[in-house]
């Protein structure tokens, strides 16, 4: 591996995005993608690599799986090494559901930080070891800095606080957003953002109501369903999204 | 079961060897790129190796190490890549945890 290539590779992921490392293993030498793009390439014999949509969807699928895989090709044996930035989720809202969801969260390797200002709510007594913050929601989002890899899901459905939590999550990246409430209360959330000027494309991003359809009732198969659609969307190919 | 290497882990042994490499020292990364059967570590897993043999990360669970170090002392001095194969013995896997034994391939590079 060349200098340049560590050095660049070290430098995408210390800005959290995800990124891989792809090498062509006869020759040694290997390219950078992130975000779908090749970001360097080392040797300048392009007759070595596969064809650039081929080797950058093998990647995009490499990333989504976050798989290190062998990639055998008519051009030769390479290795994707993939880098991407831990798992995140961001819970707006300290309530019964979180209190389920936050250990099935944890268990799928997910760092979990729990978003409630009102005091009586995010206590260390309801959530022992995990990262409270009593900040007003848009602040908490915005320290946050919600990337690729984060989950970010509003449980008050309290518009006063799940609605500024959205509007910082709609101009991040998250690869997940979904809001707890019924169809009648997400509807009359997606006029608000609307309002605000989202537009439906953008607004469409937000899963609601919240979860997989299980029938789930209480708070723990709610929880289930919430991971089983972060878990659905996690691995699912990226779905075209506008650039903000 | 395979104990995985955490992407913060993996984090820092890509620093470590930048580190080791701004320091001056002479630096090879070796990567877990196959396994068959069980094997100590899954695909991805990392080790970093300097010219005198200091090393961070693990691509098996201590049974290969000293073979990788042996060919990054190679791959720093003659400049070139390997891919190297071990086969993990059942006696061997039953002393690094595992219930029998499998193959891993590991790719060796020189940091230049």
């Amino acid at each position: 591996m060349q200098q340049i290539v560590l050095d660049k590779l070290l430098e995408i992921r210390n800005a959290r995005h995800a990124v891989a490392v792809v090498t062509h293993m006869q020759t040694g030498q290997q390219c950078l993608i992130a975000n779908a793009e090749f970001t360097l390439r080392t040797g300048d014999d392009r007759k070595l690599w596969p064809e650039n949509t081929v080797l950058i969807k093998a990647v995009g699928k490499a990333i989504r799986d976050d798989k290190s895989t062998r990639y055998p090709d008519a051009n030769g044996d390479f290795f994707i090494a993939v880098y991407n930035p831990p798992k995140r989720m961001i819970i707006v809202g300290a309530v019964h559901i979180a209190q389920k969801l936050v250990p099935m969260a944890a268990l799928a390797e997910f760092d979990v930080t729990i978003v409630d200002p009102r005091l009586a709510f995010a206590t260390p007594d309801r959530f022992p070891n995990i990262v409270l913050t009593n900040d007003w929601p848009d602040v908490a989002m915005t320290k946050f800095a919600p990337d690729t890899r984060t989950a970010i899901i509003t449980l008050t459905h309290d518009p006063k606080l799940d609605d500024p939590a959205l509007a910082i999550a709609l101009k991040g990246p998250a690869f997940y957003i979904g809001s707890l409430g019924s169809r009648r209360t997400h509807a009359a959330r997606l006029e608000r953002l609307q309002d605000m000027g989202f537009s439906d494309i953008e607004c469409a991003r937000i899963h609601g109501p919240i979860g997989l359809a299980l029938g789930a009732k209480s708070p723990a198969e709610i929880a289930i369903s919430i991971m089983a659609q972060v878990t659905q969307v996690l691995h699912a190919p990226a779905q075209p999204r506008s650039k903000n | 079961m395979t104990e995985q290497q955490t992407t913060a882990q993996q984090q820092d042994i890509l620093t470590q060897a930048a580190a080791w490499r701004s320091a001056g020292r002479r630096v090879a990364l070796a990567t877990v790129v196959s396994t068959w059967g069980s094997s100590p570590r899954p695909v991805g897993s990392q080790l970093v190796v300097d010219g005198d043999g200091n090393m961070i990360g693990s691509v098996s669970g201590g049974c290969i190490e000293n073979a990788v170090i042996h060919e990054a002392s190679g791959a720093m001095k003659d400049g070139k890549t390997r891919l190297l194969e071990f086969g993990v013995t059942d006696e061997m896997a039953w002393e690094v945890g595992l219930a029998c034994g499998g193959t891993v391939q590991v790719f060796v590079e020189p940091l230049d």
